[in-house]
């Protein structure tokens, strides 16, 4: 299963990556990091539906997003 | 979860530091798109850097390469004197819209005509970003700044100016391509056209050149989001993507990979 990780340090709040999520499951949370920005997350919910196509990641201006996706069988 | 593995994580070359840009500032995708292309082609201890002045001073603060600072608008004058007396380095500039179109215009159009073998990324975002957004030779028509606040007006301040075409018309140039920070897609032909760039000077070909359109949600006066999509709606249509000279292509001629939508303006 793909999930994605934030570095809730490193997010500025911009919300690029809510705007680029193919699943539409990024979202604003409601807490701030220690810069005073609201960071992004992904739901616990949510986050099965990731396929881990890292666009999230792609648009990131400030690498705060790691994307994990699954090993393919055989590989 | 052992069968997981990392489909996406911060190339090693960019340092592991908050950025001092603005939240939703293209500059950061920039500084790992070039990281990325570097750390591709094995150039990463090979590279020296030329920083501008401009936001993006403090390039070597992310990217973990040896670098310069030229004085506003030099960096191609002094990429040129450490490429030609380090020919054994890998030279690239980083230079905003305010340092390399308006202070900096002379140096780039020269090292460009004379083919010199270094590489500019050139980041477009319509203003002069650190000083506090005032016009720049690329602010488009109607968009307010500081220093035209009715709006930049096409009879008063004249055209915005198309680097692109400009250095894609010169002699020495061997690659100059206009790609955008906008979307995903867009994000990856960006990747591709920076490599271009650096190909042509590690092949000695020539002078490469990326033109990248990008944000300023803080001098724009907007949000991320929606300055993500003026680049989409505002900027793209005055500015088209494409390739504007690609001596590797077949036939020697500036052929595009983008299509036909590149083609609008020549």
């Amino acid at each position: 299963m793909a999930r994605v990780e934030f570095r809730d340090e490193r997010c500025k709040g911009c919300l690029l990556c809510t705007t680029v999520c193919p699943k539409e499951i990024i979202c604003q949370s409601a807490r701030f990091n220690k810069q005073g920005y609201k960071v992004a997350e992904v739901k616990e919910d949510d986050m099965d539906k990731c396929t881990g196509c890292a666009s999230c990641a792609l648009i990131c201006p400030d690498l705060a997003i790691t994307v994990y996706r699954e090993k393919k069988e055989g590989k | 979860m052992s069968a997981e593995q990392i489909a996406f994580k911060a190339p090693e070359i960019m340092i592991d530091r908050a950025t001092h840009y603005c939240p939703g500032c293209h500059h950061g995708i920039a500084h790992r798109l070039v990281g990325e292309v570097l750390t591709e082609m094995g150039l990463v201890d090979d590279t020296l850097c030329v920083g501008s002045i401009g936001c993006s001073v403090f390039i070597y603060n992310y990217l973990n390469v040896d670098a310069v600072e030229a004085p506003h608008g030099r960096a191609p004058a002094v990429a040129t004197g450490l490429k030609r007396s380090r020919k054994d380095k890998f030279v690239f500039t980083y230079q905003g819209d305010g340092d390399l179109a308006s202070i900096g215009m002379a140096e780039i159009v020269h090292a460009a005509n004379r083919g010199e073998r270094i590489s500019v990324v050139f980041v477009n975002n319509t203003v002069y970003g650190m000083t506090g957004g005032q016009m720049a030779p690329t602010t488009l028509i109607g968009q307010k700044t500081t220093t035209c606040p009715a709006g930049r007006c096409l009879d008063r301040e004249g055209a915005p100016i198309r680097m692109s075409e400009i250095i894609g018309g010169l002699g020495g140039t061997a690659y100059c391509e206009r790609a955008s920070l906008d979307s995903v897609k867009n994000i990856r032909r960006a990747k591709k056209a920076i490599r271009k760039a650096f190909e042509v000077q590690q092949q000695g070909i020539g002078f490469g050149f990326v033109e990248l359109l990008s944000g300023c949600p803080t001098n724009w006066r907007m949000d991320a989001v929606a300055a993500n999509k003026r680049i989409t709606e505002e900027m793209i249509p005055y500015f088209p993507l494409g390739v504007y000279k690609d001596v590797t292509a077949e036939g020697g001629c500036a052929c595009t990979e983008h299509g036909t939508d590149s083609k609008e303006d020549k």
